[in-house]
């Protein structure tokens, strides 16, 4: 067993940056071996796992139709732009 | 009023009716700030921006893209801008944040192991259960917004934006170990805030 091998089979600290890497970006063949070891012996970093790729989705899914704005504002708004407009 | 208004815009543009950008665009253009900003003033602030650098560029507008499009890129100079500002005005109160975090360890420092306090729990969550999951995104938003200024920057850029590691990095002035280093301890904490939170 190489060292690399052998240092992130108990390391949770590695194996969660490798998981973020992976999601954000790539790892190398040699990571993605080293991960998968990881994650086949450490249930807690499963569920890591998922709660990362959740909070992507939720993030990412973030509905821009939720929020609108307010009348008051759209009006103070409009009244600026039709003064800016005859300034000149 | 009016019509002074609609002469002082023939003289301008054609291609263009400012007077009804608020009522067409407003909401769109607040939503798509919302999503990257996830802070409501700073959000109007942007939009507001947005329609008087439009109203100041309207001579540059040729009507050869969508007016919306047009604007949109105009906010999301914006956005950038603020993202690069706040990044660099918050290098300051990053020490600090840094420290915070270096004390509230994540890991065993010899061992790489979980500490007990900051092990995954299952949140015991329904992912099919829109009330469910609109909760945890709100409870995700309140999270984002304790996160120091160039953090959320880097993970806002990467996720909703899906720009490259490296334009990132150029953009916000990273190394790439940086960069990751950034977005491991950027989940970890939001994922911690989220346990802490949740139920």
């Amino acid at each position: 067993m190489t060292s690399a091998l052998r240092n992130i089979i108990y390391n949770c600290k590695q194996a969660t940056f490798l998981i973020e890497k992976r999601l954000a970006g790539k790892i190398t063949a040699a990571e993605t071996l080293q991960l998968h070891v990881h994650l086949a012996g450490c249930s807690v970093c499963k569920i890591y796992q998922q709660q990362s790729i959740l909070i992507n989705q939720v993030f990412i899914g973030f509905n821009d139709n939720d929020f609108k704005l307010d009348q008051a504002f759209k009006k103070t708004l409009t009244e600026k732009i039709k003064k800016e407009i005859n300034k000149n | 009023m009016h019509n002074e208004t609609d002469n002082g815009l023939r003289a301008k543009s054609l291609h263009s009716n400012p007077l009804n950008w608020v009522e067409k665009y407003a909401d769109y253009l607040y939503g798509f700030a919302m999503s990257r900003l996830r802070d409501e003033d700073i959000a109007k602030d942007l939009v507001q921006d947005t329609f008087l650098a439009g109203l100041q560029r309207l001579d540059h507008f040729e009507g050869n893209s969508e007016e919306k499009t047009w604007l949109t890129a105009i906010l999301k100079n914006k956005i950038a801008d603020f993202y690069r500002k706040r990044s660099s005005s918050g290098l300051s109160n990053l020490k600090l944040t840094d420290a915070e975090s270096e004390q509230q360890n994540f890991f065993d420092s010899e061992t790489g192991h979980w500490n007990d306090k900051y092990r995954p729990q299952a949140f015991g969550l329904e992912v099919d259960n829109p009330l469910m999951m609109k909760e945890l995104g709100s409870i995700l938003n309140k999270c984002l917004a304790k996160l120091p200024g160039l953090w959320f920057s880097v993970f806002s850029m990467k996720h909703m934006d899906d720009l490259s590691s490296e334009l990132i990095c150029t953009e916000l002035k990273l190394t790439a170990a940086n960069f990751w280093v950034i977005m491991h301890r950027t989940k970890l904490n939001l994922r911690a805030c989220l346990q802490k939170n949740w139920n």
